[in-house]
């Protein structure tokens, strides 16, 4: 905002015969609430246009051309407006809603899951006639059906507010559910044949003002009145502000909580319904060890068996201590609270003297990268007349709530979207451009954009689409939302795109990684050669020889370096924090390879995944709803987790089973509980310096850095030189989806089925000449390996490339990449 | 084609006043452009593209033409309420005629479409606008035949289409037929459904079709037979329009008279000074009530508008003094109903018409008008119940709160409430329930007093021992 430019002026309304003063351009029931004026309403939601349905906030207005009864949330405050919402007209024109509301809804609040916090319920008591008049017979419907796998639907109940229909349509853009028929017999239903089947269905469940619609993992489960609930975040990439619904020391609901500078209300429904993995049977609840078949403990032993933690321990401690430091390796801690991140630093590189620490899986960014660059807000990214570029995985599958935003900022047309994945994003629609650069080939796209040489094509990309970009970009505040799209390339070109990027004037990156708290585990030290506060080994020794009294003198191994030296025998014990390489390595081979050679597996989790299942120590931790903490998102907005049910046996926090490891080891970390964690890390780590608790725990949590930092400059390697792709050959490219077979969503009951089996997305022009349709099956082919798998025709996916997602039933395309290129090429036939 | 599918639709009677958009009525193939063309049809636009676009809205202006889709608001005013400088701008025709009683702007589409078409193109030329849209009611499979006949044959004469008459003047007319829903014919609900969505209207403010309308843009929504009158007044003069009709409401009007009339039909007379009276009962238009008998009462302006009475016939045929005196002109359909009506039965066959057509939207519409057609049929299956009137009339001022306007009734104490009345809901749908309601129940209260205590007095026959 320039200096020339004035604070507008606010506008006088008389608001119940007081002066008020409302923002220009400000609905009237915003500005009424705001001083302390509530409007009743069902259908008007904040984040959502107002579309007057409901009928329930119309007031007496006045605004010079005679009184009349104005709905409140379609009218935009103006001078000398005149406002009653307390005559008797308004009162006689609110209470004949809630009349003819009520005259239809079946009275069953003692049945419904809505009694007891539903709007109509509140609302009839405050405001409504009290006794109907209503001798006809009631509307009826068949009581709840299905309309998708997690939500049921209530017409009875149904008040035909638009807000579920709304959402679908204007903020999730699945229109998969819309007003049927008219009149008395307007319905809200799917169409046939075609369920609501929406990333987001859970967000209607939440903004439904009366119990029309439920999502079956709560249905029947509580009565709001007996439900404990906190604030809290959702650890999450976003970093979703949550509310925690519990009874009887269990996590029944997550509700989303309206935060202005991130979700806004809204959840992911794999967010949303996560929890019902916290409560499964399934929980690690005890330390587990090798044992025979009996429960004795056996160092040899084929089975885990629950042993105390107290030998758990010990074990584990002995193996740390029986050999060399640089032979230990620490993978994972991305899904840690931020005190945990500290903590197990902590205790890696300053007790055990390992810096053999990765929080990442080689699928995403080198730490040195992301602590290099300027970190930007989704505010920014979002805010009128910025721009946007996207090189990172589809938001709409795996960052949920950032697609919202984006998706709303697009529609409004408030900025620019540049797609620079290799495949179109769920945003495709309302991309501005969409290069799709040949896979490997980002990076001198991404330079001729920056560069503005458009004369020629590059990477696949044609003259007119790279002039379009720029002119996307140009005398914009550009965001880069960064991350690794397709495993099948290697970090290299994307490392060139965003050195590219990086010299646009006004940029700012997103770094989007898959795992919650990346920016936690980056911040705080969780990689090879850095240490806490994004500071190099060399450059913060001084510093944390003081504070830790040692660091490892020289840097360690990333996750692909400590498991090959894990293969060849050099790395002896691995810990494994919250990480699961068997699964989640893109190298499958090498980590099964890795994982069998070393001598030692401590894993460190919350349930049993592939990984722990060969581990020979196994550390149950707590999760988010069980503890305190601190969650770092990827803008460096921290805000607080509150723990709020008790955890299963004895698991506890990770940074508690880090400050008893190093006791074993004779060490103190000095930790007794998370706030004496969080006083060193405002210590010690200059970024952090005035971070308070309490000042995290206020309004939009804190963005750290709090003052502007320089950033130092990350060593621009040379730009990767990518093969061309030879025309009888096809490039893999992986993607992500949000049902997958992820362990957490494997362990929710109402979402486990959810995940599509693995499929070969190919172009339609691609799939005819091959002549093959949706469901047949093909033969793909590296150098490395032939999966078989069935096609799905999709004009997504660029002409040359075949998609495959990750971590699906069925072929597992970690197989086919070639892991010593830049890039795999495969060959596609009919087997 | 057959020759069958060429006659024309009875409806229209033919009097002998003056006659500016039914004046080629009489004519068996007036529809046809060669018919259109020897009466001197698109002479209007050839005559208007000489003149400057703000000389032919200038001219529509003077000539204070008022539109003819029931608000009878004058259309030169509407048209220079588009922000100046938004582009494009759309021109959108309401030929989404559905208010019971209604059948004029049919006839105009069935047998002069040329006409309608040479208004588009002149409103067009006026305003600057280069795309129009021509919304035809679902139903009406007649009229949308001639049109698309009328279009065609105007496109290949060069009347419509690109460079009209080798001018730089260029328009496309896209025809789009309606799904069947009365709410449709509502302006704003018919630019949703135009775009593809639902039918149901926007709040005005802040969607004023002329300032944010069709696809967001500034929009002109007008009437039929608005339009029709436009070739006449650019032909020859606003001065020589004015002649016709009263000072406020110039020219000719069509008002479709039916019900128990001795001749219903579409009647093309003065605008403002012909009076109820003589429509009803003058030997050149409907020649008084079948059978002779009495008035009993008659609806001024579609099912919409509050009743009147015997009392109101002196009435001039004019929006102004018709809603002063408590009722609305509407789209200018008569319904005649003679002593032997049930006033029950009409306004709750009134009531199920607006019930079933409400579209869902509006809370106090969606529910309150199937709750008045639900006591209303309690009654008249004789199981009304004391306190029902009161109970009618509560669910009613949920739609339409305080007063509703109504016709003055010495004899029973009525002083007349001025139209309109005011309203829960975003269009006038909901409240045009109770307008039957309130104004039988004011005027003819005893009739329903009449079925309650029927109900209350009704014997049940209850068989003893199984019963012969």
């Amino acid at each position: 905002m320039s200096d020339t430019e004035t604070q507008p002026e606010g506008i006088e309304v008389t608001l119940n015969g007081r002066t008020i003063e409302a923002n220009p351009g400000e609905l009237l029931i915003e500005a009424a609430e705001r001083n302390g004026v509530n409007i009743p309403r069902f259908c008007y939601h904040k984040r959502m246009t107002s579309v007057g349905m409901c009928r329930m906030c119309i007031v007496e207005v006045d605004t010079g051309r005679g009184v009349g009864l104005q709905p409140s949330c379609m009218l935009t405050c103006s001078p000398g407006m005149t406002v009653d919402t307390e005559s008797e007209a308004t009162k006689a024109a609110q209470d004949g809603v809630i009349e003819a509301l009520l005259i239809n809804h079946p009275l069953d609040c003692p049945i419904c899951d809505k009694g007891g916090e539903c709007p109509l319920q509140d609302q009839t008591m405050e405001f409504g006639p009290g006794e109907s008049q209503f001798l006809e017979i009631k509307r009826t419907y068949e009581k709840p059906i299905a309309i998708s796998d997690i939500v049921y639907l209530d017409r009875e109940r149904c008040i035909l507010c638009d807000r579920c229909t709304r959402f679908a349509d204007e903020v999730a853009g699945d229109a998969l559910i819309q007003f049927q028929g008219r009149g008395n017999h307007t319905q809200v239903n799917t169409f046939p044949g075609e369920p609501f089947s929406s990333y987001f269905s859970g967000n209607t469940v939440q903004i439904c003002p009366v119990g029309a619609l439920t999502a079956k993992p709560y249905r029947f489960k509580a009565r709001p009145w007996d439900l404990q609930k906190t604030d809290s975040t959702f650890p999450n990439t976003m970093g979703d502000r949550i509310e925690v619904h519990s009874s009887r020391d269990q996590v029944l609901r997550l509700m989303g909580v309206d935060s202005d500078a991130t979700n806004w209300g809204w959840l992911s429904d794999r967010d949303r319904f996560s929890f019902e993995a916290l409560n499964h049977e399934d929980r690690l609840r005890s330390p587990l060890v090798r044992g025979d078949s009996l429960g004795n403990t056996d160092e040899t032993g084929e089975e885990l068996v629950a042993t105390s933690w107290a030998v758990a321990l010990e074990l584990a401690a002995a193996a740390l201590r029986s050999g060399e430091p640089n032979s230990i390796g620490v993978i994972g801690g991305a899904r840690l609270a931020t005190e945990d991140q500290y903590a197990w630093a902590k205790l890696a590189k300053a007790v055990i003297g390992t810096d053999n620490v990765d929080a990442q899986l080689d699928d995403g960014l080198p730490a040195g990268l992301i602590s290099s660059l300027p970190r930007g807000t989704v505010d920014g990214a979002t805010a009128k007349g910025s721009a946007v570029v996207l090189l990172a995985d589809d938001p709409k599958e795996q960052f949920g709530t950032l697609y919202l935003r984006l998706r709303h900022a697009l529609r409004n047309g408030d900025i620019t979207l540049v797609e620079l994945g290799p495949t179109k994003s769920g945003l495709a629609k309302l991309s501005t451009v969409h290069a799709q650069p040949v896979s490997g080939q980002v990076g001198s796209v991404a330079a001729a954009i920056v560069s503005g040489t458009i004369d020629q094509a590059v990477g696949g990309v044609q003259p007119d689409t790279l002039a379009a970009a720029v002119a996307a970009l140009d005398g914009r505040e550009v965001t880069v939302i960064a991350g690794r799209s397709s495993l099948a390339e290697s970090a290299a070109p994307t490392i060139d795109a965003v050195a590219a990027l990086a010299t646009l004037p006004n940029v700012a990156f997103l770094f989007a990684g898959r795992r919650a708290n990346l920016a936690g585990a980056i911040d705080m030290g969780l990689a090879p050669g850095v240490l806490p506060g994004r500071v190099g080994l060399a450059e913060g020794t001084a510093r944390f020889s003081a504070a830790w009294g040692n660091v490892p003198a020289t840097g360690g191994h990333d996750t692909r370096a400590m498991l090959e030296a894990a293969a060849a025998g050099t790395i002896k014990t691995l810990i494994l924090l919250g990480a699961d390489p068997l699964d989640d390595f893109p190298d499958s081979g090498l980590a099964a390879r890795a994982l069998a050679a070393v001598d030692t597996i401590i894993a460190v989790d919350t349930l049993p995944t592939a990984s722990v299942r060969v581990a020979d120590i196994v550390l149950p931790a707590a999760a988010f709803t069980e503890r305190d903490g601190t969650h770092t998102n990827f803008e460096g907005r921290l805000s607080p987790i509150v723990g709020q049910v008790g955890s299963p046996g004895t698991a506890r926090p990770d940074w508690m089973i880090a400050a008893e490891l190093a006791l074993e080891l004779d060490a103190d970390l000095g930790f007794d509980s998370v706030e004496s964690i969080w006083d060193e890390i405002v210590a010690t780590i200059p970024l952090y310096a005035g971070a308070s608790r309490q000042l995290i725990a206020e309004g939009d949590g804190l963005v750290i850095p709090l003052q502007p930092i320089d950033v130092t400059a990350f060593q621009t390697p040379d730009v990767t030189e990518v093969l061309v792709l030879d025309s009888y050959s096809m490039r893999l490219v992986t993607e992500r989806r949000l049902y997958d077979n992820a362990t957490t969503t494997q362990h929710c009951a109402s979402m486990a089925h959810l995940g599509d089996d693995a499929v070969a997305s190919l172009h339609p022009l691609d799939a005819a000449a091959l002549g093959v349709s949706d469901g047949e099956y093909v033969a793909v082919t590296s150098s490395q390996s032939t999966v078989q798998l069935p096609v799905s025709v999709n004009s997504r996916i660029p002409r040359g490339v075949v998609a495959i997602a990750l971590n699906r039933n069925g072929a597992d395309p970690r197989q086919l990449i070639d892991h010593g290129a830049v890039v795999t090429d495969v060959r596609v036939a009919t087997p | 084609m057959s020759q069958a599918h060429l006659q024309n639709t009875p409806g229209y009677v033919n009097n002998e006043g003056m006659k500016i958009v039914t004046s080629r009525f009489g004519y068996e193939d007036s529809f046809t452009i060669d018919r259109y063309l020897a009466t001197g049809g698109y002479e209007a636009l050839r005559k208007g593209l000489t003149m400057a676009p703000g000389d032919v809205h200038g001219e529509v202006k003077n000539a204070s033409l008022l539109g003819r889709g029931g608000a009878g608001f004058p259309a030169g005013v509407k048209w220079g309420f588009c922000p100046p400088g938004k582009f494009p701008r759309y021109l959108v025709v309401n030929g989404d005629e559905s208010e019971p009683g209604t059948y004029k702007d049919r006839l105009l589409m069935q047998r002069d479409p040329h006409q309608i078409i040479e208004g588009c193109l002149l409103t067009c030329y006026a305003l600057g606008l280069s795309q129009c849209f021509l919304y035809v009611r679902g139903e009406m499979a007649l009229a949308q035949e001639r049109i698309a006949d009328a279009l065609n044959d105007a496109y290949e004469a060069g009347y419509v289409g690109k460079n009209i008459l080798g001018s730089n003047f260029s328009v496309d007319i896209v025809l789009h037929w309606g799904a069947g829903a009365y709410i449709v014919g509502e302006e704003t609900a018919l630019i949703e459904s135009l775009e593809g969505n639902r039918g149901m209207p926007r709040l005005k403010p802040p969607f004023f079709p002329a300032a944010i309308g069709l696809y967001g843009q500034p929009t002109i929504v007008n009437n039929i037979e608005t339009l029709a009158n436009v070739p006449w007044i650019i032909t020859n003069g606003a001065d020589e329009y004015k002649k016709y009709g009263s000072e406020t409401s110039p020219g000719t009007r069509l008002f479709a008279v039916s019900g128990h009339v001795k001749r219903p039909g579409v009647y093309e007379v003065e605008h403002g000074v012909t009076t109820f009276r003589d429509l009803i009962y003058g030997d050149n238009f409907c020649q008084g009530i079948r059978d002779d008998n009495e008035l009993k009462m008659f609806i001024p302006g579609g099912a919409s508008a509050p009743w009147f009475f015997p009392e109101q016939l002196d009435l001039p045929l004019e929006a102004r003094s018709v809603g002063a005196a408590g009722s609305m002109l509407g789209s200018g359909a008569i319904v005649v109903m003679d002593e032997t009506t049930d006033a029950v039965k009409a306004a709750a066959r009134i009531v199920r018409f607006f019930s079933r057509e409400s579209c869902g939207k509006c809370t106090p519409c969606r529910e309150g008008t199937t709750w008045e057609e639900d006591i209303l049929n309690r009654m008249l299956s004789g199981k009304g119940r004391p306190g029902d009137i009161e109970t009618l009339l509560k669910a009613a001022s949920n739609i339409s709160p305080g007063v509703y306007p109504v016709a003055a009734w010495e004899e029973g104490g009525l002083v007349a409430v001025p139209f309109p009345p005011k309203q829960t809901t975003i269009c006038p749908l909901g409240p045009s329930s109770v307008a039957p309601i309130a104004s039988a129940i004011r005027r003819f209260r005893s009739e329903f007093e009449a079925k309650i205590d029927e109900a209350a007095h009704a014997t049940i026959e209850v068989s003893v021992g199984g019963g012969s």
